[in-house]
């Protein structure tokens, strides 16, 4: 379980730099002076307590902020080689991005339109090329056998773990580079959870993903890197087995990992 | 120490009315009851005024009533001396279309006001909005039919060149912009009950503002919105003074827009003041009466058991 990360190949170029990051909402600092580098296909863990900043960070990466008042974001993003902010079509941007929330959104549309919707939104009307998206991106999100048989009844109707299946397989319908999952297992099983953390060590070959969690253990089994955010600052960022093996450098990160507060 | 000498003496009191019918125990069973009386004091009053304008044309009903000549004959003559003739199709007629036509103003206004504040609008401007949407919306409907019997019936005349402005044109407009803000405020309430979440996800994969509307919100809402259309047709067929003073008022069937019409409602309040009571044109207002009354009361029907299909979740 803990020696996969060995066996991955990251190629090491960064597909996210994060420049002095600070984030505020209103006149309350959220996040300040984060500078981090999220490398291509790799499984890059966020860690912390609540109130420290991390969902404000996966935010400003998909531009949500632009929609969110009272939301500021200053610094840089760099993302694939091109500031966030000198996007000129936001939209296009977002579809490049895939964004799981922690609480499951099956939108009130049937199971194959939930899936369908984002690349209908890119303009794919074919009923075939859209059927054959739709049943890749729900096995790949470990789903399509229980719902094969009523993908036209409302994916608002599923269970709670199936509709954050049905989430992460809209998420991935968009064909994304990056895929930003907050804290995904909040609402979801044990067993569900595991399942989906199976999906995401499969699909880490084709792009990069940002996973942040409560779950320590979580993102011990499954990033290669973890940052440690305590109060909105960036404490650490490491190797995850060394901030699981005690060879974490900031003692607070230490602490957190082993339970000891947080 | 004064902590412990309250909860002693609470405990000392509980212990000795251990089991007596208090003060609070009657005072629950007297709002209990006065709580149902309001709650189902709605249903009396429904049924009293069934009852009672029931009775008052039952007589009509029983004996004069033709369905053949009601529903299908234009000729509303109830005063004539040797023959008087109870048509009532000019006049559903007229309550259709200018009900039709209303809709056709109201719908793309309310629909439109109701997108805009539920979706676009933000802070003060939607606050602002919202309370003059409700502010049109408290407007005595007399005050409308003086707009249409004072201003639009000149204006009507010299825009389409014609004798007469007041008809279904008219009266279609006023009821339309009378309707609209009912319809916005029930729309913008259905818009408002889609979770954020809904669009917050729709936004997250890349759609625009429009997408979002379009695909998500409006599909999610689309119960709230056919209830908030239906209850402005219920308006519509149940608007009374406004209608009188700017449709023309004369029996008709009509063949275009800027044909006078008369309307259910305001033959009956024309009409029922001059009539003896317990006459046949008394009694004939009367199942005019009943005819509206069940009309609206489907209507409005639809409506509820549409509003009750979103909160069940079932679209």
């Amino acid at each position: 379980m803990v020696d996969h990360a060995q066996n991955r190949q990251t190629t090491g170029v960064p597909k996210i730099i994060v420049k002095d990051l600070m984030i505020l909402y209103g006149n309350k600092t959220i996040l300040r002076d984060v500078n981090l580098e999220i490398k291509e296909n790799e499984i890059f863990g966020i860690i912390g307590p609540a109130n420290s900043g991390k969902t404000s960070l996966l935010r400003a990466l998909n531009r949500m902020d632009d929609m969110t008042a009272g939301m500021k974001v200053t610094g840089d993003i760099i993302f694939s080689g091109k500031r966030l902010q000198a996007w000129k079509n936001l939209y296009a941007l977002r579809q490049r991005i895939g964004v799981v929330f922690p609480l499951p959104v099956g939108l009130p549309l049937s199971v194959f339109d939930n899936v369908a919707l984002s690349p209908r939104l890119r303009g794919i009307r074919n009923q075939a090329d859209l059927q054959v998206i739709v049943e890749r991106c729900l096995r790949r999100a470990a789903l399509w056998d229980e719902v094969k048989d009523r993908l036209h009844s409302l994916g608002s109707l599923l269970s709670g773990g199936q509709q954050q299946r049905l989430t992460i397989a809209r998420a991935l319908s968009q064909e994304p580079e990056l895929l930003l999952l907050d804290e995904f297992s909040i609402a979801v099983d044990p067993v569900t959870t595991m399942r989906i953390e199976d999906v995401l060590k499969e699909l880490r070959h084709e792009l990069t993903i940002v996973l942040v969690t409560n779950l320590v253990q979580q993102a011990r089994r499954l990033a290669d890197r973890t940052a440690f955010f305590l109060k909105g600052e960036c404490v650490e960022i490491n190797e995850t087995e060394k901030i699981f093996t005690r060879q974490a450098k900031d003692p607070r990160t230490m602490d957190y990992v082993e339970g000891r507060f947080g | 120490m004064i902590m412990n000498n309250i909860t002693s003496a609470d405990n000392n009191r509980r212990r000795a009315s251990a089991d007596r019918r208090n003060m609070d125990w009657y005072l629950d069973l007297l709002v209990r009851f006065l709580v149902f009386i309001g709650g189902i004091s709605a249903i009396i009053f429904i049924l009293g005024i069934f009852v009672f304008i029931t009775s008052q044309g039952i007589g009509f009903l029983l004996d004069r009533f033709d369905i053949a000549e009601f529903f299908g004959s234009p000729l509303w003559r109830p005063t004539s001396e040797e023959h008087p003739t109870y048509g009532a199709l000019a006049l559903i007629v007229g309550t259709a279309s200018i009900t039709g036509f209303a809709m056709l103003v109201s719908v793309p206004f309310s629909l439109g006001a109701a997108i805009y504040i539920a979706e676009f609008a933000q802070g003060k401007v939607r606050e602002t909005l919202k309370v003059l949407v409700e502010l049109l919306a408290a407007i005595p409907s007399v005050v409308w039919g003086f707009i249409g019997l004072s201003i639009m019936n000149p204006f009507i005349i010299k825009l389409f060149n014609i004798p007469v402005g007041l008809n279904i044109l008219n009266a279609g407009i006023i009821l339309g912009l009378m309707a609209a803000p009912i319809m916005a405020t029930i729309a913008e309430d259905a818009l408002k009950a889609v979770p954020d979440t809904y669009r917050e996800a729709a936004e997250a994969m890349g759609a625009t503002r429009w997408q979002v509307i379009s695909r998500v919100t409006l599909p999610s809402a689309k119960n709230g919105l056919m209830a908030a259309v239906l209850l402005g047709v219920g308006r519509g067929f149940g608007e009374t003074m406004a209608v009188l003073m700017a449709s023309g008022h004369s029996v008709n069937l009509p063949t275009s827009p800027f044909d006078s019409v008369r309307a259910l409602t305001a033959t009956i309040a024309a009409e029922l003041g001059e009539t003896a009571q317990g006459s046949e044109h008394y009694q004939a207002l009367f199942t005019l009466g009943i005819f509206l009354f069940i009309v609206t009361f489907i209507i409005n029907l639809t409506a509820d058991i549409v509003v009750r299909g979103i909160r069940k979740g079932n679209i």
